[in-house]
């Protein structure tokens, strides 16, 4: 099992390798590796419809509970079979559709790379990854949209996808995080079995909310729908296989498997059909004005997608059955006419359909294809898709108080989708052939074998639906419902009011393609309500954050030395302020204080007037002189209190400092004030602050018990171990010897900084 | 247990400069010199964290003075592991460097000056006194504001000046902090203020000195709102040395934070907040910068600002699981930051610039580099399962469990902007067409160099994705690594009873 969803990786991983052999002939070779999962998937057929379930572990990640573990299912099952089954015919339909592509290496690794993940999706037992393949189905889809990078709509519509589905994916990954640590697992099984747990704990509303952002960006719900036209910038063997038939579906998947152990509670049904309903309804109607094949197949996908978001919510038996069934409807006939779409594209280098017409004479197979796949779309008998809109019309009928309503709206989405379909499948084959299509040909087999399997399909499974019933069908019923009602799939139930309804949206739909005939104008007027649309207000919501961005990073990040200065003194000032008075009773314990000497006392004074000078003097050399008497009072300072080596140290550092500031300063241009007097008014107050702060703060920590037993031990050992007389040369170079040398070392690199500063002068050309 | 040599990664960086100064203008020396010392250290770095993995938690006293009165020297797994990532960056940017730095700066002390910073690194992770780090950070900054001026470019040395004032000032704080931490506990040695600090009863005098050392390193680790110095300086200098910056310069504050507020000052509620705002801030800020830049170094540079947001909200909310998650993040920021900035020096090379606007045409001139680079790319998106992804599962599930909400919403935020910023790069450095630019006369562009140096600038960047791809692939390692750490840090016992168990076995 492994093997069988990793393969896809280490293909894609060979690919660069091959890249020689496959953009020649050797590319034939590569639908084989999804035929043979394909055989491989289905080789379990038998024993899903005997009810087994197979589960497959390889440990992983298990210090985070994250395993390998894949389970095989019925849901699972249909959807690794439309994925290895319609992966094979696109794989072979590639093929001639890229012929000689430069890339078409590249291609192939990215296709193999989304199956992989893909399979990987839809086996997962263990939510953790199952999010881990979401996440690479998107981005093997940005890299599939973007494919054609040379045009910037391409890489525009890619960008817009994964930012979209990326979004949704992360709000997923919190959902699946707070659903595993809410069930204490992130194992599916194991989660399923203690269902009730999650569904009345506190976090459920999240955990359901970020599902659903999740899974709605994913399958493209209003309002999330938008990235999916775009998207169509992708070659069409990429917009069948993952924008149609699959990934897409991802979040139908995850809803669907999410249904036994989420589902069934108002927040549930309610979010899920109004946004189902909403998604089908406005998606269909967007999709009959539309001129370009494959923007009706967009919209109309749209469509579909909401139709089983619908459905699911809709949460009975009969609508999950509905679901699952119309799941296969709709990749079938799909899948098939976007392949044709992509013939016709491929032949004529057009996809209006108001150019197109009479292809039929030029390229018959696929028309009838095309016909098949707009029959079953239809829900014409006896293909298929009639039994799928069955399914759906009976689940909303018997939906209790909102019947009539649901049952509306599903009809009214099945007539436009109908009339989509037509125009996408039976328009460009039928009429008179366009003078300038009459040299137009058949494809190379492998591009119009595949559609024609597809279509044939969606006729076989409508005229038999016992081949399925059994052995996918059930098990996925099985796995939605979480229980093993016997269903029965039929074609014909009799003359009822479902019968009465499948009929009425028939001739309705087939009125409408009489009457409707898209045109620019139409097209046009349509373009209006753009203004409204969730695309208008999502970028518009884009350039606001972007000029939010430009607000913020502008306030912060100025370009001012002074104002990052002065903003992380604030900070500290504001933090130290609040703590000091939060949490320190400020008291001065005068009796353990020295008494104050004249000595000090004119030494301070000095300090004092030293500091006005030095802030207001309007020459340097003035506040330099000044800084240096502080500088002078400090030893003095130092000296009262018995550390004479220490005022002698500071005593040279400021000499040093002074004369070295009067050298430089000789050199500047005449004092100027640059700033103004608020802000320095605004500074002095900060300094003020920040000062007293400190001051209070080493007040404080002088008022605490004083812990010497460092400096006692210094003082002990000092010369009995160390031999040294002088306590704080033992210090310097034997205590903290290290330190010590560390700090020379310091002194070097700064040598040799300033020598590289003022000697290397790097030639015009050497600058880079 | 007591180990002399585990001061080795300190003395042998010291040992290489030096060598590396008696070759002062021969640069080809110093280029082979380089590469082999930074391999032995890598193999010194790889020794020491099996030796810490294995035995615990290793010490070495200063002078043989015992703790707390000398200096001490700890190797727990923290350190350890940050010494072998210091290690493996640090040969990554040696040898990029012999290929794409110019003899002019290799005349005038690069290569000591980046031993120099690196011994600064290594002894910043393994000291095990606050005074003496703060020595190891004098080291930091000067070693790094001379590679930032080394050349004497007017934008170098105006980002060297923003970079060394708020770094300096950073140091002034700390070293205000040591000082009145030192009168509150005569001690600097750290397990003994562990101890020390516990014992004051004047609470709020501690939770005052705590926010000093916040601000201190929370400069150095480019938080908001301190952080500026990090956007104004790392796109001056030569891509090698931001390489170096980027990679390790705001970890070693990340490190030092983790260090002193899980041993020395444990966050009481208000800290914590704290911490949790001024991590989504700082993610914040970060994203936001990020999105607006074109340069891709100042992209980095913002990126580098959004993800230690990342590693501060996972000490904010202060659980073992959330520690997990910022020292995961900080394992993969590592490697990934750095050959991101080796990645920008290697399009330079081959165009010219690094203004994503006038890039393009990667994707279709070198598929090879494309899919290389398209590694660190996308494992700091943090794609599953690349490595930027694990890290972020356990901060989530951390904040999840303390009731952080609105934490899980920043950190979604940061990832996303990450998500788009990267992806937007990728479309117009690597899909869009390329433009014609005019050739400058003073880049040495990629054909013209020697293959030799070609590959001295493509291996480092191959070394370096391929550690991401593990660090992403085999996750559980890094996790038992992170977990190991993780429960080190809350639990600091064993890292005290190292230091001051020892006190009646050395003289």
């Amino acid at each position: 099992m492994i093997i069988a969803i990793l393969s896809g990786f280490i293909a894609a991983a060979l690919i660069p390798l091959l890249s020689k052999i496959i953009k020649g002939k050797g590319s034939i070779l590569l639908p084989f590796l999804p035929l043979s999962l394909f055989v491989y998937f289905a080789s379990y057929l038998p024993k899903i419809g005997k009810g087994e379930k197979l589960n497959f572990v390889y440990e992983w990640v298990p210090s985070f509970g994250i395993n390998l573990s894949f389970h095989l299912d019925g849901l699972s099952m249909l959807f690794a079979l439309l994925i290895t089954g319609i992966g094979t015919l696109v794989f072979f339909y590639t093929y001639s559709y890229l012929k000689g592509h430069v890339y078409l290496d590249r291609f192939y690794g990215y296709l193999s790379m989304f199956m992989a993940s893909m399979l990987g999706l839809v086996l997962s037992d263990n939510i953790i990854t199952l999010f881990i393949f979401w996440e690479l189905t998107s981005i093997s889809s940005f890299f599939l949209i973007g494919f054609n990078n040379d045009d910037p709509k391409s890489r525009k519509s890619a960008l817009l996808a994964l930012s979209i589905t990326g979004m949704g994916g992360l709000f997923l990954l919190a959902g699946m995080l707070l659903l595993g640590t809410a069930g204490g697992s992130y194992s599916f099984q194991e989660l399923l079995a203690n269902g009730s747990l999650i569904q009345e704990h506190a976090s459920y509303g999240w955990i359901i909310l970020l599902v659903f952002l999740g899974a709605f960006t994913k399958s493209a719900q209003f309002p999330f729908h938008f990235w999916l036209p775009g998207a169509m910038k992708a070659p069409t063997p990429v917009s069948t296989y993952l924008h149609s038939a699959t990934m897409v579906k991802a979040g139908i998947y995850i809803l669907a498997r999410f249904t036994p152990l989420l589902g069934g509670t108002t927040e549930w049904n309610t979010t899920l059909i109004i946004v189902g309903a909403v998604t089908m309804v406005y998606a269909a109607i967007h999709s009959i004005f539309r001129m370009d094949m494959k923007s009706i197949l967009a919209y109309s996908t749209i469509s579909a997608l909401g139709i089983l978001v619908f459905l699911i919510g809709l949460g009975t038996e009969e609508s999950l059955l509905a679901a699952g069934v119309f799941i296969l409807v709709h990749a079938l006939y799909k899948a098939t006419l976007f392949l044709i779409t992509g013939i016709v594209d491929h032949e004529t280098s057009t996809r209006d359909v108001t150019v197109l017409g009479g292809l039929r004479k030029v390229m018959m197979p696929v028309a009838i294809a095309a016909g098949l796949a707009a029959l079953s779309n239809a829900g014409a008998p006896p293909f298929f898709g009639f039994i799928g809109k069955d399914l759906i019309y009976e689940a909303t009928l018997h939906f209790g108080d909102w019947a009539y309503l649901l049952t509306g709206a599903a009809i009214l989405t099945n007539i436009c989708l109908l009339f989509a379909g037509l125009l996408a499948g039976y328009k460009p084959f039928v009429g008179n052939l366009p003078a300038e299509f009459s040299k137009v040909h058949l494809p190379h087999p492998t591009m119009w074998v595949p559609p024609l399997i597809l279509a044939a399909l969606g006729l076989i499974f409508g005229l038999f639906p016992v081949l399925i019933e059994k052995n996918l069908i059930q098990p996925v019923f099985s796995s939605l419902t979480n229980n093993d009602t016997v269903i029965h799939l039929k074609l014909w139930h009799g003359f009822n009011v479902v019968l009465g309804l499948s009929m009425l949206t028939l001739t309705l739909g087939v009125l409408l393609y009489w009457k409707l005939k898209p045109s620019e104008a139409l097209f046009g007027k349509t373009l209006k309500f753009e203004l409204f649309s969730p695309q208008t207000i999502a970028l518009l919501f884009g350039r606001l954050f972007s000029g939010f961005a430009k607000f913020w990073t502008g306030f912060f990040q100025n370009g001012y030395l002074r104002n990052y200065v002065i903003t992380i003194l604030g900070f500290l000032t504001i933090l130290l302020g609040y703590r000091l008075y939060q949490g320190v009773n400020f008291y001065v314990d005068t009796a353990k204080l020295t008494e104050l000497t004249i000595y000090e006392v004119i030494v301070v004074l000095i300090m004092i007037v030293s500091i006005i000078f030095t802030v207001f003097s309007r020459s340097r050399l003035v506040a330099v002189a000044s800084l240096g008497v502080i500088g002078y009072s400090i030893c003095l300072i130092f000296l009262f209190y018995s550390a004479p080596d220490l005022a002698m140290t500071q005593f040279s550092i400021d000499t040093l400092t002074v004369i070295l500031f009067v050298l430089v300063i000789y050199n500047l241009p005449k004092y100027k004030t640059f700033s103004k007097r608020r802000i320095r008014v605004r500074d002095g107050i900060l300094s003020l602050f920040f000062g007293t702060l400190i001051a209070i703060l080493t007040l404080e920590v002088l008022a605490e018990p004083l812990n010497r037993e460092t400096s006692i031990f210094y003082a002990e050992s000092a010369y009995i171990l160390a031999k040294g007389k002088n306590v704080v040369n033992v210090i310097l170079v034997d205590f903290r010897g290290l330190d010590t040398i560390v700090e020379i070392t310091v002194l070097v690199i700064a040598a040799i900084g300033v020598f590289s500063l003022l000697k290397l002068r790097l030639k015009s050309i050497e600058k880079e | 247990m007591n180990n002399p040599y585990i001061i080795l990664p300190v003395i042998f960086q010291l040992f290489t400069a030096v060598l590396l100064l008696f070759f002062w203008f021969r640069v080809n020396a110093q280029r082979l010199i380089t590469i082999i010392c930074s391999l032995v250290s890598l193999g010194i770095a790889i020794w020491l964290l099996k030796e810490v993995y294995q035995n615990g938690i290793l010490t070495m006293q200063a002078g043989g003075w015992k703790a707390p009165f000398g200096i001490t020297f700890v190797a727990d797994v923290f350190s350890a592991t940050m010494v072998l990532l210091t290690a493996i960056a640090g040969m990554a940017v040696a040898v990029f460097s012999t290929g794409s730095i110019r003899n002019a700066r290799l005349k005038f002390g690069y290569f000591p000056i980046l031993n120099f910073l690196l011994m600064g690194l290594n002894g910043a992770f393994l000291t095990g006194d606050i005074f003496n780090l703060y020595v190891w950070f004098e080291i930091i900054i000067i070693a790094s504001f001379v590679l930032i001026t080394i050349g004497g470019e007017k934008a170098q040395i105006e980002g060297a000046i923003k970079y060394v004032t708020m770094n300096l000032l950073a140091s002034a704080i700390f070293l205000t902090a040591i000082a009145i931490l030192y009168g509150l506990a005569g001690s600097l040695n750290m397990a003994d203020l562990s101890e020390q600090v516990a014992q004051i009863e004047n609470r709020g005098l501690v939770n005052v000195v705590a926010i000093l050392f916040l601000v201190g390193f929370g400069i150095k680790s480019a938080i908001f709102p301190l952080y500026f110095w990090l956007p104004a300086s790392y796109h001056t200098p030569p891509p090698a040395i931001s390489a170096i910056f980027g990679g390790l310069l705001t970890k070693v504050g990340v490190y030092a934070l983790l260090r002193i507020f899980t041993l020395i000052f444990v966050p009481d509620a208000f800290l914590s907040n704290l911490l949790i705002v001024l991590a989504a801030m700082t993610i914040l800020s970060g994203g936001l910068g990020a999105i607006l830049q074109v340069n891709m170094r100042k992209i980095f540079s913002y990126l580098i600002v959004c993800h230690i947001g990342f590693m501060i909200a996972g000490l904010g909310i202060y659980t073992e699981l959330a520690l997990v998650g910022a020292i995961f993040y900080l394992i993969h920021d590592i490697i990934v930051k750095t050959n991101l900035f080796l990645i920008s020096g290697l399009i330079f090379k081959l165009k010219g610039t690094l203004n994503i606007e006038k890039l393009g045409g990667i994707y279709k001139k070198y598929p090879k580099f494309s899919l290389l680079m398209a590694i660190p790319l996308f494992s700091l998106v943090g794609i599953p399962p690349l490595s930027g992804f694990w890290a972020k599962l356990f901060l989530i599930q951390g904040s999840y469990l303390e009731g952080q909400y609105t934490l899980i919403g920043f950190i979604l935020l940061g990832s996303f902007l990450t998500l788009w910023v990267i992806a937007k790069l990728w479309s117009e450095v690597f899909w869009k067409d390329a433009k014609d630019l005019p050739k400058k006369i003073n880049v040495k562009y990629f054909k013209e160099l020697k293959p030799l140096k070609q590959w001295a600038m493509v291996i480092p960047i191959v070394l370096l994705a391929a550690t991401s791809l593990y660090i992403g692939l085999a996750a559980e390692h890094i996790i038992l690594l992170s977990k190991q750490i993780a429960a080190e840090l809350i639990n600091p016992s064993a890292y005290i009873e190292a230091v001051l168990g020892s006190k009646t076995t050395t003289p």
